[in-house]
């Protein structure tokens, strides 16, 4: 018998056993990560850190709790794009902006927010409506490394032409190039920029609702869920939303099956754009 | 190895017009699940299925997340996700870094699938001019799947399917037009 996939069965037992020591010993709990992308970046920190191991990896997480900061920022969010997925980001200047601009004050939630490229990209629509004085944004990760870099705002310079060309795609009035200055190959965003933000970590999986928002942005971080905790996300938003509050999804990402989906009307079904209902069809359904 | 229950094709430049040849020649009535991971370097594939499914029997639809892996069905990864398969056959999309500058990366989609069907698995790299798949192809074997690469010297682009043989043998390597005869050879029941 071949002994190939015995390795795939030993494996997982130290699948298990790694997201156990990760609970466990540091209060994460990876249980409801889809297992299949969980997997990969599991084998891929091991490479790093294991010997390409994933049982000396749980050694050295239960052993060396210094190493936890680097295995989180490895199970996260990866980074984004400014402006990533332009249509998207036109929407919010030309579809959703507007009506948030009836509220005295703007509260929006940026949900595993990595390396803060889709915050600055907000900021930037906000400022350019006119809207960014009377707004909060709450940008929240479970990497608390993933938080300084996004505090940072500081990003390889080769993304400039790709973010510009998005930025001018999305609708951008101005040059993406006055929002940052350039050296020494990286980029620097303005820091005026992230007057208004508030960056926190916060762990969607058991953290509770934190804020009473207009909007809230959670984009291609539900893939990595399974559908019960998807389902808790869902909820989660849909109780951080005012009514009639926005909620802004990955392109690809299905929230249709789950149940607190019912809740959310489509602005733009193609591009996971939706609306938390008001009180009225709440109350019809 | 195991009756196939599924096929993973993998390929890049020159990929679609392999792709019409080897999907233009399965059996209609192929119960196996098909899935198709081609860099194209657009933002959607949705020309790429429109483009295939002319040229197929079988319908040609987007891989979907959360969604059941299909029988007797063509599903594309979509651009700018990695496609994974989960061991319950469910899809699961992922933005993580490229592999081989790639996203969809053949090595992430051949990997998962390998884990999922093991030695009920075939996959196929066609035309292509970088090294992806070499290693998921690697993988797949060592689970007891059946290799299948394009002969080189009848691929438009001889990178993927050269990079393939050296990195992980293959149990087939044949040209082009022998490709969807082998596979409905070794598929139907």
């Amino acid at each position: 018998m071949d002994r190939a996939p015995d390795d795939i069965e030993l494996e997982g037992i130290e699948l298990d056993l790694f997201v156990e020591a990760m609970r466990r010993r540091h209060g994460y709990d990876f249980g409801q990560y889809a297992p299949a992308s969980l997997l990969r970046r599991v084998r891929l920190l091991a490479e790093r850190h294991g010997d390409g191991v994933i049982s000396v990896l749980t050694r050295r997480l239960l052993h060396e709790p210094e190493l936890l900061p680097q295995l989180l920022e490895g199970l996260s969010v990866p980074a984004s794009d400014m402006f990533r997925d332009p249509p998207v980001f036109r929407t919010l200047r030309e579809q959703v902006l507007p009506l948030l601009a009836s509220y005295p004050h703007i509260t929006i939630w940026q949900a595993g927010c990595a390396h803060g490229e889709e915050v600055y990209s907000l900021a930037i629509l906000l400022e350019e409506a006119g809207l960014y004085e009377r707004s909060q944004i709450f940008a929240t990760d479970l990497s608390a490394r993933a938080l300084e870099r996004a505090r940072e705002g500081i990003y390889p310079l080769r993304s400039a032409q790709q973010w510009s060309r998005n930025y001018l795609a999305a609708g951008g009035s101005h040059s993406l190039a006055d929002y940052y200055s350039a050296r020494y190959g990286l980029l620097k965003l303005d820091r005026q920029l992230r007057r208004n933000v508030t960056f926190a970590q916060h762990n969607l999986a058991v953290d509770q609702v934190f804020c009473e928002a207009q909007l809230v942005l959670c984009r291609n971080v539900l893939i990595y869920f399974t559908n019960p905790l998807q389902q808790h996300c869902l909820t989660l938003f849909r109780d951080s939303l005012v009514r009639g509050g926005f909620l802004c999804l990955g392109l690809r990402e299905r929230p249709d099956s789950a149940e607190a989906a019912a809740d959310f009307v489509p602005v733009n079904a193609d591009l996971r754009v939706y609306r938390r209902r008001s009180a009225a069809a709440m109350k019809r359904s | 190895m195991k009756h196939p229950a599924a096929i993973v094709l993998g390929c890049s430049a020159g990929g679609p017009e392999a792709l019409k040849t080897v999907l233009g020649g399965l059996d209609p009535h192929l119960p196996q699940t098909v899935l198709v991971c081609c860099h194209t370097g657009s933002e959607t594939v949705e020309l790429l299925c429109d483009l295939l499914g002319r040229a197929s029997r079988l319908p040609v639809i987007e891989a979907a997340e959360r969604e059941p892996v299909r029988g007797g069905v063509v599903q594309v990864a979509p651009a700018g996700y990695h496609l994974l398969v989960e061991r319950d056959l469910h899809f699961t999309l992922s933005v993580d870094p490229r592999v081989n500058l790639s996203r969809p990366s053949i090595d992430v989609l051949f990997a998962s699938a390998a884990a999922a069907w093991r030695g009920a698995l075939i996959g196929v790299v066609l035309s292509g001019a970088n090294a992806d798949g070499a290693e998921g192809m690697r993988e797949l074997r060592r689970l007891g799947g059946c290799a299948i690469v394009q002969a080189p010297d009848t691929a438009s682009a001889h990178t993927m399917p050269q990079a393939t043989l050296d990195r992980a043998g293959a149990d087939h390597c044949v040209p082009l037009d022998a490709i969807a005869p082998l596979l409905n050879r070794l598929c139907l029941p």
